[in-house]
Protein backbone atom coordinates (compact mmCIF):
# COMPACT_ATOMS: atom_id res chain seq x y z
CA UNK A 1 0.00 0.00 0.00
CA UNK A 2 1.38 3.35 -0.96
CA UNK A 3 2.11 5.78 1.75
CA UNK A 4 -0.18 8.37 0.31
CA UNK A 5 -3.24 6.20 0.36
CA UNK A 6 -5.47 6.91 3.31
CA UNK A 7 -8.17 4.39 2.59
CA UNK A 8 -8.09 1.34 0.42
CA UNK A 9 -11.21 -0.64 -0.31
CA UNK A 10 -10.40 -4.02 -1.66
CA UNK A 11 -13.03 -5.86 -3.61
CA UNK A 12 -15.78 -5.70 -0.98
CA UNK A 13 -19.20 -7.27 -1.20
CA UNK A 14 -22.00 -6.08 1.03
CA UNK A 15 -25.05 -8.13 1.81
CA UNK A 16 -28.12 -6.93 3.69
CA UNK A 17 -30.15 -9.34 5.83
CA UNK A 18 -27.98 -12.22 4.58
CA UNK A 19 -29.65 -12.27 1.18
CA UNK A 20 -29.73 -8.93 -0.59
CA UNK A 21 -26.41 -8.25 -2.23
CA UNK A 22 -25.84 -4.55 -2.84
CA UNK A 23 -22.11 -4.27 -3.51
CA UNK A 24 -20.47 -6.80 -5.78
CA UNK A 25 -16.76 -6.35 -5.53
CA UNK A 26 -16.10 -2.65 -5.10
CA UNK A 27 -12.51 -1.44 -4.95
CA UNK A 28 -11.43 2.11 -4.51
CA UNK A 29 -8.47 4.07 -3.22
CA UNK A 30 -8.57 7.40 -1.48
CA UNK A 31 -5.46 9.51 -1.50
CA UNK A 32 -4.62 11.67 1.49
CA UNK A 33 -5.96 15.25 1.37
CA UNK A 34 -7.94 14.69 -1.79
CA UNK A 35 -11.61 14.93 -2.56
CA UNK A 36 -12.83 11.73 -4.13
CA UNK A 37 -16.25 11.81 -5.63
CA UNK A 38 -18.49 8.80 -5.99
CA UNK A 39 -21.10 9.20 -8.70
CA UNK A 40 -23.93 7.06 -9.86
CA UNK A 41 -27.68 6.87 -10.12
CA UNK A 42 -30.15 5.85 -7.43
CA UNK A 43 -29.55 2.42 -6.00
CA UNK A 44 -26.06 2.11 -7.46
CA UNK A 45 -24.61 1.42 -4.03
CA UNK A 46 -22.95 4.75 -3.25
CA UNK A 47 -24.49 5.19 0.17
CA UNK A 48 -23.88 1.55 0.99
CA UNK A 49 -20.21 2.01 0.17
CA UNK A 50 -20.04 4.92 2.59
CA UNK A 51 -21.82 2.94 5.28
CA UNK A 52 -19.46 0.04 4.78
CA UNK A 53 -16.61 2.43 5.54
CA UNK A 54 -18.22 4.13 8.53
CA UNK A 55 -19.58 0.95 10.10
CA UNK A 56 -23.18 2.12 9.91
CA UNK A 57 -24.17 -1.00 7.98
CA UNK A 58 -24.41 -2.94 11.17
CA UNK A 59 -27.53 -1.36 12.67
CA UNK A 60 -29.20 -1.89 9.29
CA UNK A 61 -28.42 -5.55 9.29
CA UNK A 62 -25.84 -5.23 6.54
CA UNK A 63 -22.43 -6.88 6.44
CA UNK A 64 -19.24 -6.79 4.44
CA UNK A 65 -19.05 -10.45 3.41
CA UNK A 66 -15.90 -10.33 1.29
CA UNK A 67 -12.93 -8.10 0.81
CA UNK A 68 -11.17 -5.68 3.13
CA UNK A 69 -11.33 -2.03 3.98
CA UNK A 70 -7.93 -0.78 5.01
CA UNK A 71 -7.61 2.56 6.72
CA UNK A 72 -4.15 3.68 7.84
CA UNK A 73 -3.09 0.13 8.45
CA UNK A 74 -6.26 -0.96 10.27
CA UNK A 75 -8.69 -3.40 8.75
CA UNK A 76 -11.97 -1.75 9.61
CA UNK A 77 -14.56 -3.76 7.72
CA UNK A 78 -17.44 -4.71 10.01
CA UNK A 79 -16.05 -2.76 12.98
CA UNK A 80 -18.47 -0.91 15.23
CA UNK A 81 -19.18 2.72 14.36
CA UNK A 82 -17.93 3.80 17.81
CA UNK A 83 -14.52 2.38 16.97
CA UNK A 84 -14.39 3.67 13.41
CA UNK A 85 -15.39 7.22 14.32
CA UNK A 86 -12.61 7.26 16.89
CA UNK A 87 -10.11 6.52 14.13
CA UNK A 88 -11.17 9.78 12.49
CA UNK A 89 -13.77 8.67 9.94
CA UNK A 90 -17.01 10.60 10.18
CA UNK A 91 -19.97 10.15 7.89
CA UNK A 92 -22.46 12.93 7.23
CA UNK A 93 -25.71 11.13 6.61
CA UNK A 94 -27.93 11.83 3.68
CA UNK A 95 -30.96 14.01 4.26
CA UNK A 96 -29.60 16.53 6.78
CA UNK A 97 -30.27 14.56 9.90
CA UNK A 98 -29.84 17.19 12.54
CA UNK A 99 -31.05 16.69 16.10
CA UNK A 100 -34.30 18.62 15.83
CA UNK A 101 -34.88 19.22 19.50
CA UNK A 102 -31.35 20.36 20.25
CA UNK A 103 -30.16 23.88 19.58
CA UNK A 104 -27.66 24.50 16.81
CA UNK A 105 -24.80 24.79 19.25
CA UNK A 106 -25.85 21.63 21.12
CA UNK A 107 -25.94 19.83 17.78
CA UNK A 108 -22.38 20.92 17.17
CA UNK A 109 -21.36 19.75 20.63
CA UNK A 110 -22.56 16.24 19.85
CA UNK A 111 -19.78 16.22 17.27
CA UNK A 112 -17.30 16.07 20.13
CA UNK A 113 -18.52 12.62 21.19
CA UNK A 114 -15.39 10.92 19.87
CA UNK A 115 -13.19 12.95 22.16
CA UNK A 116 -15.42 13.51 25.15
CA UNK A 117 -14.03 15.76 27.84
CA UNK A 118 -11.50 17.55 25.61
CA UNK A 119 -11.87 21.29 25.00
CA UNK A 120 -13.92 22.19 21.95
CA UNK A 121 -14.11 26.00 21.91
CA UNK A 122 -11.61 26.31 19.06
CA UNK A 123 -13.53 23.84 16.93
CA UNK A 124 -16.75 25.74 17.50
CA UNK A 125 -15.05 28.89 16.31
CA UNK A 126 -13.71 27.07 13.28
CA UNK A 127 -17.17 25.79 12.36
CA UNK A 128 -18.67 29.25 12.78
CA UNK A 129 -15.85 30.61 10.65
CA UNK A 130 -16.73 28.32 7.77
CA UNK A 131 -20.46 28.42 8.25
CA UNK A 132 -21.16 32.01 9.23
CA UNK A 133 -24.98 31.76 8.93
CA UNK A 134 -24.99 29.36 11.87
CA UNK A 135 -23.78 32.02 14.30
CA UNK A 136 -27.09 33.85 14.27
CA UNK A 137 -28.98 30.59 14.82
CA UNK A 138 -26.76 29.33 17.65
CA UNK A 139 -29.49 29.14 20.26
CA UNK A 140 -32.50 28.20 18.17
CA UNK A 141 -33.73 24.65 17.79
CA UNK A 142 -32.29 22.89 14.77
CA UNK A 143 -35.79 21.75 13.85
CA UNK A 144 -36.64 25.30 12.87
CA UNK A 145 -33.60 25.92 10.65
CA UNK A 146 -33.81 26.14 6.88
CA UNK A 147 -32.53 23.40 4.62
CA UNK A 148 -29.33 25.25 3.80
CA UNK A 149 -28.63 25.97 7.45
CA UNK A 150 -29.25 22.33 8.30
CA UNK A 151 -26.80 21.12 5.68
CA UNK A 152 -24.21 23.52 7.05
CA UNK A 153 -25.03 22.33 10.53
CA UNK A 154 -24.55 18.64 9.81
CA UNK A 155 -21.27 19.23 7.98
CA UNK A 156 -20.11 21.53 10.76
CA UNK A 157 -21.13 18.96 13.34
CA UNK A 158 -18.96 16.36 11.62
CA UNK A 159 -16.13 18.87 11.49
CA UNK A 160 -16.30 19.16 15.29
CA UNK A 161 -14.98 15.61 15.47
CA UNK A 162 -11.77 16.73 13.74
CA UNK A 163 -12.14 14.05 11.08
CA UNK A 164 -9.29 12.87 8.92
CA UNK A 165 -11.70 11.32 6.47
CA UNK A 166 -15.08 12.93 5.98
CA UNK A 167 -17.79 11.02 4.12
CA UNK A 168 -20.39 13.37 2.65
CA UNK A 169 -23.59 11.77 1.42
CA UNK A 170 -25.52 13.95 -1.03
CA UNK A 171 -24.96 17.37 0.49
CA UNK A 172 -26.78 18.99 -2.44
CA UNK A 173 -30.00 17.02 -1.99
CA UNK A 174 -32.99 19.31 -2.30
CA UNK A 175 -31.12 22.59 -2.04
CA UNK A 176 -31.29 25.64 -4.28
CA UNK A 177 -28.47 25.78 -6.86
CA UNK A 178 -26.93 28.89 -5.33
CA UNK A 179 -26.81 27.28 -1.91
CA UNK A 180 -25.30 24.13 -3.38
CA UNK A 181 -22.59 26.27 -4.91
CA UNK A 182 -21.91 27.98 -1.61
CA UNK A 183 -21.74 24.73 0.32
CA UNK A 184 -19.47 23.05 -2.21
CA UNK A 185 -17.18 26.04 -2.10
CA UNK A 186 -16.97 25.70 1.68
CA UNK A 187 -16.30 21.98 1.35
CA UNK A 188 -13.49 22.73 -1.06
CA UNK A 189 -12.01 25.24 1.38
CA UNK A 190 -12.22 22.78 4.24
CA UNK A 191 -10.36 20.24 2.15
CA UNK A 192 -7.70 22.77 1.22
CA UNK A 193 -7.24 24.50 4.55
CA UNK A 194 -7.78 21.64 6.98
CA UNK A 195 -6.28 18.95 4.74
CA UNK A 196 -9.37 16.85 5.41
CA UNK A 197 -9.73 13.97 3.00
CA UNK A 198 -13.24 13.68 1.62
CA UNK A 199 -15.38 11.14 -0.11
CA UNK A 200 -18.26 12.91 -1.75
CA UNK A 201 -21.29 10.96 -2.87
CA UNK A 202 -23.37 12.97 -5.28
CA UNK A 203 -26.10 12.86 -7.84
CA UNK A 204 -25.12 16.36 -8.85
CA UNK A 205 -22.13 15.13 -10.84
CA UNK A 206 -21.45 18.52 -12.29
CA UNK A 207 -20.81 20.19 -8.93
CA UNK A 208 -19.04 17.18 -7.53
CA UNK A 209 -16.56 16.92 -10.37
CA UNK A 210 -15.79 20.61 -10.11
CA UNK A 211 -14.33 20.31 -6.64
CA UNK A 212 -13.16 16.69 -6.68
CA UNK A 213 -9.69 15.52 -7.59
CA UNK A 214 -10.65 12.01 -8.49
CA UNK A 215 -13.89 10.30 -9.33
CA UNK A 216 -15.50 6.90 -9.42
CA UNK A 217 -18.72 6.02 -11.19
CA UNK A 218 -20.85 3.25 -9.75
CA UNK A 219 -23.62 1.26 -11.26
CA UNK A 220 -25.41 -1.81 -9.93
CA UNK A 221 -23.03 -2.30 -7.05
CA UNK A 222 -19.88 -2.09 -9.13
CA UNK A 223 -17.35 0.56 -10.00
CA UNK A 224 -17.68 1.00 -13.73
CA UNK A 225 -15.40 3.94 -14.36
CA UNK A 226 -12.71 5.83 -12.56
CA UNK A 227 -10.34 8.62 -13.33
CA UNK A 228 -9.17 12.13 -12.55
CA UNK A 229 -12.10 14.46 -12.13
CA UNK A 230 -10.85 16.46 -15.09
CA UNK A 231 -10.94 13.44 -17.38
CA UNK A 232 -14.31 12.31 -16.11
CA UNK A 233 -15.77 15.72 -16.91
CA UNK A 234 -14.66 15.25 -20.49
CA UNK A 235 -15.77 11.64 -20.75
CA UNK A 236 -18.70 11.49 -23.24
CA UNK A 237 -20.51 8.78 -21.31
CA UNK A 238 -20.34 10.67 -18.05
CA UNK A 239 -21.39 13.82 -19.83
CA UNK A 240 -24.37 12.15 -21.36
CA UNK A 241 -25.52 10.19 -18.34
CA UNK A 242 -24.72 12.48 -15.44
CA UNK A 243 -23.91 15.96 -16.64
CA UNK A 244 -26.93 16.43 -18.87
CA UNK A 245 -24.80 17.52 -21.81
CA UNK A 246 -24.74 15.82 -25.17
CA UNK A 247 -21.48 14.45 -26.47
CA UNK A 248 -21.28 17.41 -28.82
CA UNK A 249 -21.28 19.79 -25.86
CA UNK A 250 -24.64 21.44 -26.40
CA UNK A 251 -27.27 21.22 -23.72
CA UNK A 252 -29.91 18.76 -24.75
CA UNK A 253 -33.55 19.52 -24.64
CA UNK A 254 -35.82 16.91 -23.14
CA UNK A 255 -37.13 16.24 -26.60
CA UNK A 256 -33.75 15.00 -27.74
CA UNK A 257 -33.09 12.80 -24.81
CA UNK A 258 -33.13 9.25 -26.01
CA UNK A 259 -30.81 7.84 -23.46
CA UNK A 260 -31.70 4.28 -24.35
CA UNK A 261 -30.29 4.71 -27.82
CA UNK A 262 -26.83 5.45 -26.63
CA UNK A 263 -25.24 2.39 -25.19
CA UNK A 264 -23.02 3.18 -22.30
CA UNK A 265 -19.64 1.84 -23.20
CA UNK A 266 -19.09 0.21 -19.84
CA UNK A 267 -22.16 -1.96 -19.90
CA UNK B 1 -57.74 28.96 54.59
CA UNK B 2 -55.28 27.10 56.78
CA UNK B 3 -56.82 23.89 55.62
CA UNK B 4 -56.35 24.92 52.02
CA UNK B 5 -52.70 25.87 52.58
CA UNK B 6 -52.03 22.67 54.44
CA UNK B 7 -53.41 20.62 51.60
CA UNK B 8 -51.56 22.70 49.05
CA UNK B 9 -48.28 22.05 50.81
CA UNK B 10 -48.94 18.35 51.26
CA UNK B 11 -49.91 18.11 47.62
CA UNK B 12 -46.78 19.87 46.47
CA UNK B 13 -44.49 17.61 48.45
CA UNK B 14 -46.23 14.47 47.25
CA UNK B 15 -46.18 15.95 43.78
CA UNK B 16 -42.45 16.45 43.90
CA UNK B 17 -42.07 12.85 44.95
CA UNK B 18 -44.09 11.70 41.95
CA UNK B 19 -42.14 14.03 39.71
CA UNK B 20 -38.91 12.52 40.90
CA UNK B 21 -40.19 9.00 40.34
CA UNK B 22 -41.49 9.89 36.89
CA UNK B 23 -38.18 11.47 35.96
CA UNK B 24 -36.42 8.11 35.90
CA UNK B 25 -39.19 6.58 33.87
CA UNK B 26 -39.12 9.33 31.27
CA UNK B 27 -35.36 9.11 31.04
CA UNK B 28 -35.39 5.46 30.05
CA UNK B 29 -38.22 5.97 27.62
CA UNK B 30 -36.64 9.01 26.06
CA UNK B 31 -33.28 7.46 25.36
CA UNK B 32 -34.20 3.89 24.51
CA UNK B 33 -38.00 3.84 23.99
CA UNK B 34 -38.39 1.19 26.66
CA UNK B 35 -41.41 1.31 28.96
CA UNK B 36 -40.08 0.19 32.30
CA UNK B 37 -42.71 -1.73 34.22
CA UNK B 38 -40.23 -2.54 36.96
CA UNK B 39 -40.14 1.09 38.01
CA UNK B 40 -41.88 0.65 41.35
CA UNK B 41 -39.69 -2.33 42.15
CA UNK B 42 -36.60 -0.29 41.48
CA UNK B 43 -37.93 2.27 43.94
CA UNK B 44 -38.53 -0.43 46.51
CA UNK B 45 -35.07 -1.90 45.94
CA UNK B 46 -33.52 1.49 46.65
CA UNK B 47 -35.64 1.95 49.74
CA UNK B 48 -34.69 -1.47 51.10
CA UNK B 49 -31.03 -1.04 50.30
CA UNK B 50 -31.07 2.13 52.34
CA UNK B 51 -32.89 0.28 55.13
CA UNK B 52 -30.25 -2.44 55.18
CA UNK B 53 -27.38 0.00 55.18
CA UNK B 54 -28.84 2.41 57.73
CA UNK B 55 -30.46 0.07 60.28
CA UNK B 56 -28.91 -3.36 59.79
CA UNK B 57 -25.37 -2.24 59.00
CA UNK B 58 -25.77 0.86 61.21
CA UNK B 59 -23.81 3.09 58.88
CA UNK B 60 -24.03 6.86 59.35
CA UNK B 61 -27.03 8.20 57.46
CA UNK B 62 -25.10 10.27 54.93
CA UNK B 63 -22.80 7.37 54.12
CA UNK B 64 -25.75 4.98 53.84
CA UNK B 65 -27.51 7.36 51.50
CA UNK B 66 -24.41 7.76 49.35
CA UNK B 67 -23.83 4.01 49.18
CA UNK B 68 -27.48 3.43 48.31
CA UNK B 69 -27.28 5.86 45.44
CA UNK B 70 -24.04 4.35 44.17
CA UNK B 71 -25.48 0.85 44.56
CA UNK B 72 -28.64 1.64 42.62
CA UNK B 73 -26.62 3.38 39.94
CA UNK B 74 -24.58 0.22 39.45
CA UNK B 75 -27.71 -1.90 39.59
CA UNK B 76 -29.12 0.12 36.70
CA UNK B 77 -25.98 -0.57 34.71
CA UNK B 78 -26.18 -4.27 35.45
CA UNK B 79 -29.85 -4.49 34.50
CA UNK B 80 -29.16 -2.82 31.17
CA UNK B 81 -26.08 -4.87 30.46
CA UNK B 82 -27.50 -8.30 31.23
CA UNK B 83 -31.22 -8.01 30.55
CA UNK B 84 -31.90 -5.18 28.14
CA UNK B 85 -28.87 -5.24 25.86
CA UNK B 86 -29.50 -8.71 24.40
CA UNK B 87 -32.95 -7.45 23.43
CA UNK B 88 -31.80 -4.41 21.45
CA UNK B 89 -33.55 -4.56 18.12
CA UNK B 90 -36.27 -6.94 19.32
CA UNK B 91 -39.95 -6.02 19.23
CA UNK B 92 -41.30 -3.61 21.84
CA UNK B 93 -43.60 -6.21 23.37
CA UNK B 94 -40.68 -8.49 24.24
CA UNK B 95 -38.87 -5.68 25.99
CA UNK B 96 -42.02 -4.81 27.92
CA UNK B 97 -42.50 -8.43 28.94
CA UNK B 98 -38.92 -8.47 30.12
CA UNK B 99 -39.46 -5.48 32.39
CA UNK B 100 -42.64 -7.06 33.72
CA UNK B 101 -40.62 -10.18 34.42
CA UNK B 102 -37.94 -8.15 36.15
CA UNK B 103 -40.63 -6.52 38.28
CA UNK B 104 -41.98 -9.87 39.42
CA UNK B 105 -38.50 -11.20 40.09
CA UNK B 106 -37.43 -8.20 42.16
CA UNK B 107 -40.69 -8.20 44.08
CA UNK B 108 -40.34 -11.90 44.84
CA UNK B 109 -36.77 -11.41 45.99
CA UNK B 110 -37.72 -8.57 48.29
CA UNK B 111 -40.68 -10.46 49.73
CA UNK B 112 -38.38 -13.39 50.34
CA UNK B 113 -35.78 -11.32 52.15
CA UNK B 114 -37.84 -8.67 53.92
CA UNK B 115 -41.31 -10.19 54.07
CA UNK B 116 -44.51 -8.28 53.53
CA UNK B 117 -44.42 -6.23 56.73
CA UNK B 118 -43.94 -2.52 57.01
CA UNK B 119 -40.44 -1.53 57.95
CA UNK B 120 -39.40 1.92 58.95
CA UNK B 121 -36.26 3.97 59.03
CA UNK B 122 -34.83 5.31 62.24
CA UNK B 123 -35.65 8.96 62.92
CA UNK B 124 -32.84 10.86 61.32
CA UNK B 125 -34.34 13.99 59.89
CA UNK B 126 -33.40 17.00 61.99
CA UNK B 127 -36.35 18.41 63.93
CA UNK B 128 -35.56 21.83 62.57
CA UNK B 129 -36.82 20.78 59.15
CA UNK B 130 -40.43 20.84 60.28
CA UNK B 131 -41.97 24.24 60.54
CA UNK B 132 -45.18 25.92 61.62
CA UNK B 133 -46.73 28.82 59.93
CA UNK B 134 -49.78 30.00 61.77
CA UNK B 135 -51.96 26.94 62.02
CA UNK B 136 -50.28 25.35 59.02
CA UNK B 137 -47.99 22.58 60.05
CA UNK B 138 -45.43 21.11 57.70
CA UNK B 139 -43.84 17.89 58.88
CA UNK B 140 -40.10 17.46 58.35
CA UNK B 141 -40.55 14.58 55.91
CA UNK B 142 -42.54 16.75 53.56
CA UNK B 143 -39.92 19.45 53.63
CA UNK B 144 -37.29 16.78 52.99
CA UNK B 145 -39.29 15.34 50.10
CA UNK B 146 -39.72 18.81 48.67
CA UNK B 147 -36.02 19.59 48.99
CA UNK B 148 -34.86 16.25 47.62
CA UNK B 149 -37.15 16.66 44.65
CA UNK B 150 -35.99 20.19 44.01
CA UNK B 151 -32.30 19.35 44.29
CA UNK B 152 -32.51 16.33 42.03
CA UNK B 153 -34.60 18.06 39.42
CA UNK B 154 -32.20 21.00 39.34
CA UNK B 155 -29.22 18.66 39.08
CA UNK B 156 -30.74 16.73 36.22
CA UNK B 157 -31.92 19.83 34.45
CA UNK B 158 -28.38 21.12 34.60
CA UNK B 159 -26.91 17.78 33.53
CA UNK B 160 -29.10 17.47 30.45
CA UNK B 161 -28.91 21.08 29.43
CA UNK B 162 -25.22 21.79 29.80
CA UNK B 163 -23.03 18.73 30.28
CA UNK B 164 -21.62 16.99 27.21
CA UNK B 165 -22.79 13.57 28.37
CA UNK B 166 -26.29 14.96 28.86
CA UNK B 167 -26.28 16.41 25.37
CA UNK B 168 -25.11 13.08 23.92
CA UNK B 169 -27.99 11.38 25.73
CA UNK B 170 -30.47 13.82 24.27
CA UNK B 171 -28.98 13.36 20.81
CA UNK B 172 -29.56 9.62 20.99
CA UNK B 173 -33.17 10.24 21.99
CA UNK B 174 -33.50 12.63 19.08
CA UNK B 175 -31.94 10.71 16.20
CA UNK B 176 -30.18 7.51 17.03
CA UNK B 177 -28.64 6.95 13.61
CA UNK B 178 -27.20 10.42 13.39
CA UNK B 179 -25.82 10.11 16.91
CA UNK B 180 -24.19 6.85 15.93
CA UNK B 181 -22.64 8.41 12.84
CA UNK B 182 -20.92 10.94 15.07
CA UNK B 183 -19.46 8.30 17.32
CA UNK B 184 -21.87 8.60 20.24
CA UNK B 185 -21.66 5.33 22.10
CA UNK B 186 -25.35 4.47 21.92
CA UNK B 187 -25.24 1.38 24.11
CA UNK B 188 -23.33 3.33 26.74
CA UNK B 189 -26.04 5.99 26.65
CA UNK B 190 -28.70 3.32 27.21
CA UNK B 191 -26.73 1.94 30.14
CA UNK B 192 -26.23 5.37 31.60
CA UNK B 193 -29.91 6.20 31.36
CA UNK B 194 -30.81 3.00 33.20
CA UNK B 195 -28.22 3.77 35.83
CA UNK B 196 -29.47 7.30 36.36
CA UNK B 197 -33.07 6.11 36.36
CA UNK B 198 -32.30 3.51 39.02
CA UNK B 199 -30.56 6.16 41.09
CA UNK B 200 -33.53 8.52 40.88
CA UNK B 201 -35.85 5.61 41.68
CA UNK B 202 -33.86 4.82 44.81
CA UNK B 203 -34.03 8.43 45.92
CA UNK B 204 -37.79 8.60 45.48
CA UNK B 205 -38.15 5.19 47.13
CA UNK B 206 -36.27 6.44 50.16
CA UNK B 207 -38.35 9.60 50.43
CA UNK B 208 -41.49 7.51 50.11
CA UNK B 209 -40.18 5.16 52.76
CA UNK B 210 -39.63 8.05 55.13
CA UNK B 211 -43.17 9.30 54.60
CA UNK B 212 -45.13 6.04 54.59
CA UNK B 213 -42.81 3.35 55.85
CA UNK B 214 -41.42 0.72 53.54
CA UNK B 215 -43.53 -2.13 52.35
CA UNK B 216 -42.86 -4.01 49.14
CA UNK B 217 -46.43 -3.88 47.91
CA UNK B 218 -47.00 -0.29 48.77
CA UNK B 219 -43.83 1.12 47.24
CA UNK B 220 -44.17 -0.82 44.04
CA UNK B 221 -47.80 0.22 43.66
CA UNK B 222 -46.71 3.83 43.91
CA UNK B 223 -44.44 2.96 41.01
CA UNK B 224 -47.58 2.39 38.99
CA UNK B 225 -48.56 5.95 39.66
CA UNK B 226 -45.82 7.15 37.35
CA UNK B 227 -48.04 6.06 34.48
CA UNK B 228 -50.72 8.72 34.93
CA UNK B 229 -47.96 11.20 35.70
CA UNK B 230 -45.94 10.60 32.55
CA UNK B 231 -48.96 10.23 30.33
CA UNK B 232 -50.30 13.48 31.68
CA UNK B 233 -47.00 15.24 31.11
CA UNK B 234 -46.04 13.52 27.89
CA UNK B 235 -43.98 10.35 27.81
CA UNK B 236 -40.89 11.99 26.43
CA UNK B 237 -40.86 15.28 28.27
CA UNK B 238 -38.82 15.74 31.43
CA UNK B 239 -40.45 19.07 32.15
CA UNK B 240 -43.81 17.39 31.57
CA UNK B 241 -42.96 14.66 34.07
CA UNK B 242 -42.22 17.25 36.72
CA UNK B 243 -45.37 19.24 36.10
CA UNK B 244 -47.43 16.08 35.69
CA UNK B 245 -46.14 14.84 39.04
CA UNK B 246 -47.07 18.04 40.79
CA UNK B 247 -50.51 18.14 39.17
CA UNK B 248 -51.29 14.54 40.13
CA UNK B 249 -49.99 15.15 43.66
CA UNK B 250 -52.19 18.21 44.09
CA UNK B 251 -55.21 16.46 42.59
CA UNK B 252 -54.80 13.59 45.01
CA UNK B 253 -54.50 15.67 48.14
CA UNK B 254 -57.27 18.05 47.14
CA UNK B 255 -59.71 15.25 46.36
CA UNK B 256 -58.68 13.57 49.58
CA UNK B 257 -59.14 16.80 51.53
CA UNK B 258 -62.29 18.23 50.00
CA UNK B 259 -64.23 15.39 48.47
CA UNK B 260 -63.46 12.00 49.93
CA UNK B 261 -60.39 10.02 50.86
CA UNK B 262 -61.84 7.03 49.09
CA UNK B 263 -61.69 8.85 45.76
CA UNK B 264 -58.11 9.89 46.31
CA UNK B 265 -56.60 6.92 44.58
CA UNK B 266 -59.05 6.95 41.70
CA UNK B 267 -58.84 10.54 40.59
CA UNK B 268 -55.39 10.33 38.95
CA UNK B 269 -56.65 7.57 36.69
CA UNK B 270 -59.81 9.46 35.81
CA UNK B 271 -57.64 12.42 34.86
CA UNK B 272 -55.44 10.07 32.88
CA UNK B 273 -58.34 8.85 30.79
CA UNK B 274 -59.63 12.35 30.16
CA UNK B 275 -56.17 13.54 29.14
CA UNK B 276 -55.79 10.63 26.76
CA UNK B 277 -59.07 11.59 25.14
CA UNK B 278 -58.13 15.23 24.69
CA UNK B 279 -54.38 15.21 24.24
CA UNK B 280 -53.08 11.77 23.35
CA UNK B 281 -49.47 12.95 23.47
CA UNK B 282 -49.85 14.42 26.94
CA UNK B 283 -49.63 18.06 27.92
CA UNK B 284 -46.00 18.47 26.91
CA UNK B 285 -45.42 15.47 24.70
CA UNK B 286 -43.34 16.29 21.66
CA UNK B 287 -45.44 17.16 18.72
CA UNK B 288 -43.16 16.54 15.73
CA UNK B 289 -41.44 19.69 14.57
CA UNK B 290 -42.64 20.13 11.01
CA UNK B 291 -41.45 23.03 8.97
CA UNK B 292 -44.07 23.97 6.44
Amino acid sequence: MENNTLLQINNISVVYSDVIQILKGVSLDVTRSQIVSLLGSNGAGKTTTLKAISGLLKPENGKVTEGTINYRGHNIQNSAPEAITRLGIIQVLEGRQAFKYLTVEENLRVGTATRWGKPYRKDLELVYHYFAPLVARKHSLAGYCSGGELQMLVIGRALMAQPRLLLLDEPSLGLAPLLVKEIFEIVRRINEEQCTTLILVEQNANMALQIAHFGYVMENGRIVLKGDAKDLRENPDVKESYLGVAASGTIKSYGDVKAYKRRKRWL
Amino acid sequence: MEFFLQILINGLSIGFLYALAALGFVMIFKSSSVLNFAHGELMALGAFLFLVLSTWARLPIVLALLLTLIGSFSLGFVIERFFLRPLIGEALIEVIMLTVGLAIMFKGLMLFIFGGDIHSYPEFLPKALAFHWGAVEVPGVYVASFLAGLIFLALFGFFFKYSSQGIYMRSVADNQRAAMSLGVHVRRVFALSWAIAALVCAMSGIVLGIINGINVHEVSSIGLKVFPVVILGGLDSIGGAILGGIIIGLLETFTGGYISTALREVVPYIVLIIILLIKPYGLFGLAEIERV
